[in-house]
């Protein structure tokens, strides 16, 4: 029975009309045309699909749209400032070569981007175990705990001076 | 993923009454055990009953005795809750090592306790912490709660509303995750209350369970010593490519010792 | 360093700016209009016999617009995907090569194989309507392991193959190594298992097939990583397309690690499908469809024995290996146990004499074939879990065992009695540099602390050797070969100086676009920022043999460089023409012409322009234009070499290994990209130690089903099972056959990693009396060795 959904995702409201079955990382890819959060798996552990629903980082693979009626999501597409300059953890990620192929990306940076706003001190140690629910198969993840540690230190850095559109979204 | 219907109740009496009429609706609390068997095609639900928008079955409480939590409480929000970490620590560690990070962010206490997986962590908090569960239409002794694999004692469009935990004296939860999965192959949950000790056991076995030869040990001498050469006594244990049965009986005195350690 | 972004900076990469931004295209991003899905239908059961498949309910089912079976394709003469590489037995007699259809036609021979494919408006609604496909199966007895199969009353899986084995190979010397053993001082023996791997790129695999009636053009996306041999074996084997009317594209891909070499049977479906249907047909696998259906790795049994001398000094090594091929031949699957694996087994050793024999076995299991180091990792563990075996039967230091029977480095070149040549190394100096950097000295004191902590140490070497880029194409024919092992490379300047580099190699995860682009800046001294990539379409880049094996570097790297040299010589003339100057009076450096001795010069952008508005332009001697494209076909393999070293704690209680250190040491001949070449290392040694520690794939032995079927049960490697590395290199010795004296670095992380980390694990075990543990070593296999306590205490009871 197709059913209407609305919510915000990356700042704009959408709405949609969805089968009631329609997972979220499907109303975002299908729906609305944000490719860039992907499906690794089918049992809700590889963590490609990682976005943020009201400011927590989850699984849109394991959450249905209708589920999501009424919040705020944002996506890796809105993680970056509406100038095209990249949030701190994108950036180093780039800087620290934390990314290869690039499909568990988006979803690493969001879940890394959720871990360091709680924790603003992250150890390796944290950081090895904050990321337990995204696989790599890439990296061997040396380079994914460079990057969150830097881009952790770069978002306390930087906290006050702007508000990236996800923080303002969140 | 079979279709249905999906329903948002805004109260615990809608949500009661709505199921009514329904062909064969299934309660969704976080969905983080629902949602994946409905896109394995594992289950076939008319209706999607979605608790999410229920004040009444939210928020964390202190009582006279411990703790009582609401059903939607999120596992994350256990953990992160200032008022559990006072009251009873060991359960807001249980809660903060349930799945994933993003997990615990979804995943709900009442739908982790109603969905009984043998593998569950909440269940052993369950047993352990002298609890009560309310539902929306009596209270249930939490030792009677669990019956078997993935069966409680709700019947039929029951629904969980909150959890009232006792405070122990002191309590610790120890996991050994597998290594896969990151459920329990086994979790041990042990509370001191005065002279009685609780000793529950998640993950090793079809249901939790008490380790009643661990808790008899362990009431006459709380250390981990005393737990040495002692190991559960069960038929049914369970046993698959990670874990054989003697491995996991192993691993109860094992993960039982370290949480004694962690009691302090 | 001349230019900022050339050869040997750490350039950040080109491609990041869209996989950071959610901007990369992979193929089930991609869309085309009036498109259809397709779902597909796949054998519950290990073996059956198909009776028949009613898809009338399905076809009524809603938003369904068709459902094929091996029957329709059948039909329509549609080949069985073909096999790439062809093996012979000892005798002389090819292998056996059933068909493999893309959907089977009268027996599934593997829980997976496609039995009927559903096309419909939604992705959804196909799902839905393959359930109502009815198949009627007669269940046939199945057989999953290779050691089964060999029993005399295995069921067959295929009536081609008698016995299930599709070739029974060898190489080497059999008499002289026997000779060797006869007078032996020392004996090693060891039997292993090298254990079934599902690769497990993050991306699935997926396909969308599309077809223009108007120019009778087909267009296939896939993930592939390699794109023309996709369009080859497919177009002329499978489907009868040629070439000129098949574009097959792999944009972005998600990974491969080998498991998206291969042509896939999905592949043809969707192609097949688009031009029957009239519109597009797209199919993306779930994780539980890539768990049955990529092709898997490893799955090798295999016992081995080690002839010494006294002094430890190897005499001969004597292997024989039975390799699980799955239940189907997958594209290069005879080479990998053969040509990739036994040809290595001299490993960074002297052995004078090898023999080594390779049965190959058909299995009702998923078809097995290359996976990230695809035989050499085979090889390196067998040789270096020998060693260790050998060090204790000689009662010889580990290191020290090893530096003894190194092949010197003045002995390069060196020929193995296996076949390969190997052109540089300095085996020592891997291991020189690798001891100090975990403190082996050391280790003896940091194990009593461990102990001190209740807990058990080890600490394991590995020193591997490994070939890349197979080649030549004309010594790989005739070892079987059935494709060429060059590649292409096509450099276009504009006419205002900026560059496009089609290559024929293809990056998925690689950064072929930033460091080809280095390559191209260096060679040119113009930016980084001028120079554009282009891989991955058929339409677009010069025929290409694509990326596996290490080889893009090798390989396409070095037809890069000759279509560069080509660049160069007619920038050259044009320079000489401008310049008023004689050819030869012309020098060049870093992209300017300078005529010798004088201050007249010339960027390669003003040659650029005049080579496109040739106005002063030598029109007799030249034609116009600066584009131009070159073919490389390597001289030999090259030899990726090092040393890594392992160290591991245990917790006795609970069996858990954990690796508290890790060095690598490698000699990949020159580094483009030092970032980069590292990344590849930090993520090989996590695939090795994934296989030793966490990774299996498990079938049940009597019904033939995948236990592991999903990560609730694959265990993958996640951020908190591993530590951070200590990685080095060194440029000592490059390679001495190609331009740019490189060797490829993907695969050695993981071709090294797993003996180390075994051989670690055995080591922190040796008290208990053990000499080997197979892969993975996982808790309770740790734990089922301590409990039965230590020989001092055994001996005591």
């Amino acid at each position: 029975m197709p059913t209407t959904v609305t919510m915000t995702v990356n700042g704009k409201t959408v709405s949609r009309e969805v089968e009631e079955r329609t997972l979220l990382v499907n109303f975002l890819r299908d729906k609305i045309g944000l490719t860039g959060t992907h499906v690794g798996c089918d049992t809700s552990q590889c963590g490609a699909c990682v976005v943020h629903l009201d400011g927590n980082a989850i699984k849109s693979c394991s959450i249905l749209a209708v589920q999501a009626e009424g919040a705020s999501v944002t996506t890796i597409e809105g993680l970056a400032a509406a100038d095209g300059t990249l949030h701190p953890m994108q950036a180093a990620f780039k800087e620290h070569h934390g990314l290869q192929c690039g499909y568990c990306t988006p979803g690493m940076v969001m879940s890394a981007v959720d871990l360091a706003k709680r924790n603003p001190s992250l150890t390796e140690q944290q950081v090895r175990q904050g990321l337990e629910g995204n696989i790599c198969r890439c990296t061997g993840y040396h380079n994914i705990v460079k990057a969150v540690l830097a881009g952790a230190d770069a978002m306390q850095a930087g906290a006050g001076e702007r508000q990236p559109a996800e923080m303002a979204a969140d | 993923m079979y279709s249905f219907s999906f329903h948002r109740p805004k109260t615990l009496a809608e949500a009661a009454s709505i199921q009514g009429g329904l062909e064969e609706p299934k309660l969704l609390g976080g969905g983080m055990t629902l949602v994946p068997t409905l896109k394995q095609r594992l289950a076939r639900p008319s209706d999607l009953i979605d608790l999410s928008q229920i004040p009444e079955l939210k928020g964390i409480r202190e009582t006279a005795e411990g703790l009582e939590i609401g059903a939607f409480a999120r596992h994350a929000e256990v953990a992160a809750s200032d008022l559990v970490r006072r009251t009873i620590p060991a359960l807001a560690d249980l809660a903060g090592h349930i799945g994933d990070r993003q997990v615990r962010n979804l995943g709900t206490m009442g739908g982790s306790i109603a969905n009984a997986d043998p593998a569950a962590d909440y269940p052993a908090a369950v047993l352990a912490l002298k609890s009560t569960v309310k539902t929306d239409r009596r209270e249930i002794d939490g030792d009677a709660f669990f019956t078997g694999m993935f069966e409680t004692a709700l019947e039929p469009a029951e629904i969980v509303a909150a959890v009232r935990y006792q405070r122990p004296g002191k309590a610790a939860y120890a996991k050994f995750r597998n290594p896969a999965s990151r459920y329990a192959v086994v979790g041990v949950f042990v509370a001191v209350f005065g002279s009685e000790v609780r000793v529950a056991v998640t993950g090793a076995a079809g249901s939790v369970f008490r380790a009643t030869e661990l808790e008899s040990a362990l009431a006459a001498d709380f250390r981990p010593e005393a737990l040495e050469g002692i190991t559960v006594q069960r038929d049914d244990l369970n046993a698959d490519i990670h874990a054989s049965a003697d491995y996991r009986a192993h691993l109860v005195t094992v993960m039982a010792k370290r949480a004694v350690v962690a009691c302090g | 360093m001349a230019n900022p972004s050339g050869i040997g900076a750490s350039v950040r990469r080109v491609e990041d700016a869209r996989f950071l931004t959610g901007r990369g295209n992979y193929v089930d991003d991609i869309n085309r209009p009036n498109q259809t899905h397709c779902i597909l239908v796949r054998s519950p059961h290990a073996h059956a016999r198909i009776l028949g498949v009613d898809a009338s309910e399905a076809l009524q089912a809603p938003g369904v617009i068709a459902v094929f079976t091996g029957a329709d394709m059948g039909a329509d003469k549609v080949g069985s995907l073909p096999c790439g590489w062809q093996v012979h037995f000892k005798d002389g007699t090819p292998m056996k090569e059933p068909p493999h259809f893309p959907i089977a036609c009268d027996r599934a021979r593997y829980v997976g194989d496609i039995v009927a494919a559903v096309i419909a408006e939604t992705r959804d609604q196909a799902r839905d309507a393959a359930e109502l496909v009815m198949v009627d199966y007669e269940e046939l007895p199945a057989v999953a392991s290779s050691l089964k199969a060999l029993e005399p009353n295995a069921p067959i899986v295929h009536d081609e193959a008698p016995g299930n084995v599709c070739f029974d190979w060898h190489i080497g010397d059999a008499a002289v190594v026997d000779a060797a053993f006869a007078g032996a001082a020392h004996v090693a023996k060891l039997d292993l298992i090298n254990n079934r791997l599902v690769p497990n790129p993050m991306e699935p695999r997926a396909a969308v097939g599309d077809y223009d009636a108007s120019s009778g053009e087909h267009t296939l996306y896939t993930t592939s990583q390699n794109p023309h041999v996709i369009r080859l074996l497919m177009g002329a084997f499978v489907l009868g397309i040629p070439e000129h009317k098949l574009r097959v594209v792999a944009p972005d891909v998600g990974g491969g690690f080998g498991s998206k070499i291969f042509h896939y049977g999905e592949e043809a479906i969707v192609t097949w499908a688009a031009r029957k249907l009239g519109r597009p047909v797209k199919w993306t696998s779930d994780r539980s469809e890539a768990f049955l259906s990529d092709a898997h790795g490893r799955d090798h049994v295999s016992h081995a024995e080690m002839a010494m001398d006294k002094d430890g000094n190897f005499l001969a090594l004597r292997v024989s290996t039975i390799a699980n091929m799955g239940s189907y031949l997958s594209t290069f699957a005879p080479s990998i146990p053969t040509y990739l694996y036994a040809t290595l087994l001299a490993g960074q050793y002297k052995t004078p004499a090898i023999y080594a024999e390779v049965k190959a076995v058909f299995t009702n299991t998923a078809p097995v074939d290359a996976y990230r180091g695809a035989g050499r990792p085979e090889a390196c563990y067998l040789i270096e879990r020998m060693v260790d075996v050998a060090a204790g039967v000689t009662g010889i230091d580990r290191a020290e065992l090893r530096r003894r029977n190194f092949i010197p480095v003045e002995a390069m070149p060196y020929l193995t009695p296996v076949a390969l040549q190997y052109d540089s190394g300095d085996f020592a100096k891997n291991l020189d540099i690798a001891l100090p950097m975990v403190d082996y000295a050391g280790f003896a004191a940091r194990k009593a602390d461990s102990a001190r902590r209740g807990k058990l140490r080890g600490i394991g070497l590995s020193t591997y050797i490994e070939a890349c880029g197979i080649a030549p194409s004309n010594i790989a024919g005739a070892l079987g070969a059935r494709a060429g092992l060059y590649e292409s490379a096509e450099v276009r300047f504009h006419p205002t100086g900026s560059v496009t580099v089609f290559t024929g190699s293809h990056s998925h995860g690689q950064g072929h676009e930033t460091t080809f682009a280095q390559i191209v800046a260096d060679r040119f001294g113009i930016p980084i920022e001028n120079v554009e990539i282009v891989h991955g379409d058929t339409s677009k880049i010069p025929f290409g043999m694509g990326t596996y094996g290490s080889r893009s570097l090798a390989v396409g790297g070095s037809a890069l460089v000759k279509a560069m040299d080509k660049v160069e010589r007619k920038a050259k003339k044009i320079a000489a023409h401008m310049l008023e100057a004689a050819e030869t009076d012309i020098e060049v450096k870093d992209g300017r012409f300078t005529v010798a001795g004088t201050d007249k010069s010339l960027g390669i952008g003003d040659i650029a322009l005049q080579a496109y508005i040739p106005h002063n332009f030598p029109l007799d001697e030249l034609e116009p234009g600066l584009d131009e494209q070159a073919f490389y076909d390597p001289k030999n393999f090259t030899y990726p070499n090092g040393c890594h070293v392992c160290e591991v704690e245990i917790d006795r209680d609970t069996g858990v290994v954990e690796i508290v250190n890790f060095a690598a040491v490698d000699d990949f001949g020159h580094v483009i990209n030092p970032m980069i070449v590292e990344g590849q290392v930090h993520g090989g040694l996590v695939q090795g130690i994934g296989q030793a520690l966490y990774e299996n794939c498990v079938y049940d032995e009597d019904s033939g089903q995948l236990i592991t079927g999903s990560y609730m049960d694959y265990c993958m490697p996640r951020a908190d099972n591993v530590p951070s590395f200590t990685v080095k290199y060194h440029e000592d010795q490059p390679c001495t056959h190609n331009p740019l004296g490189v060797k490829g670095c993907g695969e050695a992380g993981t071709i090294g990693a797993s003996a180390a980390v075994i051989n670690a694990v055995v080591d922190a075990l040796s008290e208990y009396g053990v000499t080997h543990i197979d892969m993975p070593a996982t808790p309770e296999k740790v734990w089922q060795i301590l409990r039965q306590g230590s020989p001092a205490a055994m001996a005591a009871e």
